[in-house]
């Protein structure tokens, strides 16, 4: 069936990718600098990549990093201005923390200069938790870049915003979880370790994944060792312990953006979708191995994982309906290996998946693959498009490209930008401990629920007749 | 009388399942009580069917008959005692005060006794040298006449009962273990049940062991005083050649110290598990479908949350708006809905003035505390400080205005028409009775600051009147009525589930109407919603800024008795903030629209470029 052979061939080495637009990747090579680039109904100039490498600086046995993060989303009539880059160097500090590392949704986290990353869900900030276990915020509107250090803030496995919060940011830590409160107003670099909350329960740790629910009332956390998820009342401090038999911990935790269901995923070949409203589960086994990565459509009725040692990628529906639930996934796409003809030779592609991330529109799903399988080229990053019309809400899936990074660097980390009002933003970490932001401009084919800015977004032309033939999944063909 | 004054039909019957249930659990528990009491490694068959017989015999129905009017009674008191705010000692004088007011003094008597049942039930279960009070022994060496002998084991056990007892009922005060908190989650009753079965375990079995300590203290003390009066009342010998248990010698007996804590444990096992099984029926939510036209119109949604009567009903409604609003198109709409003939929005109307009133209510209370704390450095010279002890607050909190309209929820405010009650005590409640009971119509803060100040200038002379020659009183008395720090902050936001219950059904009714409210009903109490958010936000943030209000409360470690509410405040504050971060968000722009103070629409733009 589907496989990334419909995909178009990775670039060759030394062009990375820039952004997406007219439904075309679009890609340059390394100091190139300004494309113009002109649509049936957008109008960009697109900057590429600012390359600002500092030193280091050395800090009592820490290798602190230096870094400028120069993003200005500017908006003037029909013209987008894009310019953003943030350039991170450090010296790597080879930590072994297996348990974390195993679980972790970056790869290879150890040895990962970035090791958790997160968008404000409102604004433009991002919080970035580096090697040293420190983080940093950066926020485009403000020249500040508060550090966060906490004595108990060793080993950030994941970093999340609060969702309707200006300052929230939770922080899973080996031992438990940090929620600052960094006041956005505030001048101040380095906010006092007053400012976090420490979460912690007697054998919850190492924490590996949290998640707010998006009502940013409750957050829930996992943890390998323990049995038992925590859901936490935040502002109170007290935690409800929700614990089943069997998985023997717990790995993953994703809470869907409607709020009705929770997916928690275990050590073992099983996982679990929790309904939100009585918090009762749905136990799904699964055959080879754990789940490894999971990630919600927008509307929370559909689920997309993958499953350690498989490169297939799976999906559930839900319907609001209780008792109707799905009674078995089903594989929506084939990454295994494939073999690309290019000019200086073939190029092999594919294999087990590391991460998923689907973009808050829902129209496009970005892939982190593991790296064992790409030769030289980093081409690690697949993204295909997701198309769904309104009137018809079929679920396709249906290819769209390779992002790429600059020769010898490898994707660890994705991420979509949560409202970036032109399409879709992603955001890679790479392994160089360089961030970088690729934009997808398209229109959005569903109109949004809640517009951030208010008015709803034009209605969209939809040109898709090219890919038609070429959908990897569709659920009319399943 | 009390009774059905308090006890609405279905709170009743609520309670009367939770009791029904926790004595179906007492066989098993029994079982296990005594599996564990007879266990012995070296002859397990033996063991077993030990057990086995005992569990079957006359003697183990009649204990279970017994035990389970022991659990009717605890589950009868604990209907009785409950309350959804908790009453906070402001004051060691008035945790004092709670402890020896005449009605939690008989609580007390009445687990004591209680305890001395279940002592009885334990030692005739556990059976050898603990089942009977008397034993025909001979006294003289030259084999006289044998006497009946007092079995001291048996008094040990008994004893051990009472104490574990009256010792439960007095933390229950401390611990505030009357409190019925609300889970964070909804969860179904059987799996919250199952799940705090092993919370329930480890606090009985570590409670009964502090018990056991301090109980052992005792006996090693003043045991010789019960244990004479008994075998004077009952005419028994003591034992001479049989090992005395008030010395050291006879308190390290291990088996001894075993069968005392496993009872201990049972005891609390059984009671803590009715309280639990109470505190899950009683919490439920299942409230009735609002509709004007079934019969039980009494029951809906929008009449019950504006009555006051009893105010457990007015939480769950206000908890089951709260999730109303948030999970359920269905039930929303009927919340937007016009009343048929007329086209009025009726629901609406109910629902959101109810919820406005509690907002409004709150801020009331937190400008006069503050007022109060800042008139304070004058007013104390004139009124020898006694103003700012009453009651903690300046402002009538609700479980103290309840009295009025509702004595028996609160079981342990001080009497004060009780012969226990000092002067001092009727000093720290008094003023209360002078405040507006909870209601919809608002009184001014001024008014109400007025009403007290009258109140206690006039009080705080007849206080000094009447002490003038108790000077040596009044010393220890301000020794003891030192404020416990930040405890004024908590009772202020002691009934604030309520609050944040408001704020969260306001808020996603607001964002729902986003999309869902075809009449438009909404738009027309946005601005005032808008308003008395912003209202209260401010008033809580002054709060914040005074000294304790923002210092975090001691993590209670795992006890019976839930501490949530001392972290009210902080819930109550991230959930305002949430709730105005929910309709900007949703409304965004759109707000500008929205009629409001020039200073309140700058605090909005802070909110909508999300800097607050």
């Amino acid at each position: 069936m589907c496989s990334l052979a419909l995909f178009p061939p990775p670039l060759p080495s030394g062009n990375t990718t820039l952004c997406e637009s007219n439904n075309e990747l679009l890609s340059g090579l390394n100091g190139e600098d300004t494309f113009q680039v002109t649509g049936h109904d957008v109008n960009y100039i697109i900057l590429p990549f600012h390359h600002y490498w500092h030193d280091f600086l050395h800090f009592g046995g820490y290798h602190s990093c230096h870094n400028l993060w120069l993003a200005c989303f500017v908006e003037s009539g029909n013209t987008h201005l894009l310019a953003c880059m943030c350039v991170h160097h450090f010296l790597l500090l080879i930590d072994s923390e297996d348990m974390i590392a195993e679980f972790s949704q970056v790869l290879n986290w150890p040895d990962c200069v970035v090791r958790a990353f997160a968008w404000h869900p409102h604004t433009d900030k991002f919080a970035v938790a580096l090697l040293d276990d420190s983080i940093k915020i950066y926020n485009p509107k403000s020249a500040t870049t508060p550090t966060l250090k906490h004595r108990l803030q060793r080993n950030v496995a994941a970093l999340q915003w609060k969702p309707l919060c200006a300052s929230g940011l939770a922080v899973a830590c080996q031992s438990c979880i940090l929620v600052w409160h960094v006041d956005p107003c505030s001048l101040s670099t380095r906010p006092s370790s007053g400012c976090a909350q420490v979460l912690s329960h007697p054998g919850h740790s190492p924490v590996t994944s949290i998640s707010w629910s998006p009502s940013g009332s409750l957050l829930v956390s996992a943890s390998p060792m323990d049995t038992a998820m925590m859901v936490w009342d935040v502002a109170a401090e007290n935690c409800v312990p929700l614990q089943r038999v069997g998985g023997g911990g717990v790995t993953l935790l994703s809470w869907s953006p409607d709020g009705s269901h929770v997916l928690a995923s275990t050590p073992s070949a099983l996982f679990r979708v929790w309904e939100t409203r009585m918090w009762t589960c749905e136990r799904w086994p699964c055959i080879k191995g754990r789940c490894q990565s999971g990630c919600w459509s927008p509307d929370g009725s559909r689920l997309l994982f993958s499953v350690q040692g498989e490169s297939v990628i799976y999906a559930l529906t839900f319907t609001a309906t209780p008792g109707f639930g799905p009674q078995a996934a089903s594989v929506v796409a084939d990454l295994s290996e494939t073999t690309f003809n290019a000019q200086n030779g073939d190029i092999v592609v594919g294999g087990e998946i590391q991460n998923l991330a689907w973009d808050p529109k829902g129209e496009r799903l970005a892939v982190l693959l593991k790296g064992r399988v790409c030769s030289f080229l980093f081409s690690a990053v697949w993204i295909s498009l997701l198309f769904r019309t309104r009137t018809s809400p079929i679920f396709e899936l249906l290819p769209c490209g390779f992002v790429q990074g600059e020769s010898g660097d490898e994707p660890r980390l994705i991420q979509f930008h949560p409202n970036f009002q032109q399409g879709a933003l992603l955001t890679v970490c790479w392994s160089s401990g360089k961030i970088s932001h690729v934009p997808f401009y398209f229109l959005s084919a569903r109109v949004p629920h809640f517009g951030f800015n208010g008015s709803p977004l034009p209605r969209p032309q939809e040109r898709f007749n090219d890919f038609a033939n070429q959908s990897l999944y569709t659920e009319m063909l399943s | 009388s009390h009774a059905n004054f308090q006890c609405n039909k279905v709170i009743c019957w609520r309670a009367t399942a939770s009791i029904a249930w926790a004595v179906l659990l007492l066989p098993p528990t029994t079982a296990v009580f005594v599996i564990l009491s007879r266990f012995s490694i070296f002859h397990p068959m033996q063991w077993l069917s030990e057990c086995l017989s005992l569990l079957l015999s006359i003697n183990a129905i009649f204990s279970l008959i017994l035990l389970s009017g022991v659990i009717i009674m605890v589950g009868f008191l604990n209907l009785e005692y409950y309350t959804v705010i908790p009453t906070i000692a402001c004051s060691k004088i008035a945790l004092l005060g709670q402890l020896l007011h005449p009605r939690q003094f008989f609580s007390s008597l009445v687990h004591g006794v209680m305890g001395m049942v279940v002592g009885w039930c334990c030692a005739v279960t556990v059976g050898g040298r603990y089942e009977t009070l008397g034993y025909s022994c001979q006294q003289s060496d030259d084999g006289g006449p044998s006497q009946m002998c007092l079995n001291e084991y048996h008094l040990f056990l008994l004893l051990s009962g009472v104490f574990m007892g009256f010792s439960h009922s007095l933390l229950g005060v401390i611990h505030n273990m009357n409190y019925v908190p609300f889970h964070t989650i909804q969860q179904y009753k059987y799996l919250r049940f199952k799940e705090s079965i092993p919370l329930v375990v480890k606090c009985s079995a570590s409670q009964a062991l502090y018990s056991m300590r301090n109980f052992i203290v005792l006996y090693f003390f003043l045991g010789h005083i019960p244990k004479g009066w008994i075998c004077q009342t009952l005419q028994l010998e003591v034992d001479r050649s049989a090992h005395a248990l008030d010395t050291v010698g006879g308190l390290l007996d291990l088996s001894l110290l075993y069968h005392t804590w496993i009872s201990g444990t049972f005891l609390l096992f059984t009671w803590y598990t009715t309280l639990q099984l109470f505190r899950i029926f009683v919490t439920e939510v299942s409230f009735p479908v609002q509709s004007s036209f079934t019969d039980n119109a009494h029951q809906c949604l929008a009449k019950v949350i504006a009555e006051k009567q009893p105010i457990i009903l007015k939480f769950l409604a206000l908890q089951d708006l709260a999730l109303l609003s948030q999970h359920s198109p269905l039930r929303r709409a009927e919340v937007f809905s016009l009343s048929q003939p007329g086209g009025h929005p009726h629901n609406w109307i109910a629902v959101s003035k109810e919820c406005l009133s509690l907002l409004s209510d709150l801020t009331q209370r937190l400008v006069t505390y503050h007022d109060t704390v800042a008139t304070n450095g004058r007013a104390k010279s004139l009124s020898t400080g006694s103003e700012r002890k009453n009651s903690c607050l300046g402002v009538c909190p609700l479980h103290h205005r309840r009295r009025l309209l509702q004595p028996l929820t609160a079981p342990f405010t001080p009497d004060l028409d009780s012969p226990f009650s000092s002067p001092a005590l009727r000093r720290l409640t008094a003023p209360v009775e002078q405040c507006s009971p909870w209601h919809g119509t608002v009184q001014s803060p001024h008014i109400a600051r007025r009403g007290h100040k009258l109140w206690s200038t006039s009080a705080g002379e007849q206080q000094i009147e009447s002490t003038a020659p108790l000077a040596p009183r009044m010393t220890s008395f301000f020794v003891f009525n030192v404020q416990l720090p930040e405890a004024s902050s908590q009772a202020l936001f002691a009934d604030s589930q309520a609050h944040i219950w408001a704020l969260e059904g306001l808020s996603y009714l607001v964002q729902a109407s986003f999309t869902e409210d075809q009449f438009g009903v909404v738009q027309t109490t946005l601005p005032s919603i808008l308003s008395s958010m912003l209202v209260l936000q401010e008033a809580v943030d002054r709060h914040f800024k005074l000294p304790h209000a923002s210092s975090k409360p001691v993590r209670c470690s795992s006890t019976m008795g839930d501490c949530s509410y001392k972290t009210l405040r902080f819930a109550l504050r991230a959930a305002l903030k949430t709730a105005l971060y929910r309709i900007t968000t949703t409304f965004g722009e759109h707000l500008n629209a929205v009629q409001l103070s020039s200073e309140h629409r700058k605090k909005l733009q802070h909110f909508l470029e999300y800097k607050e």
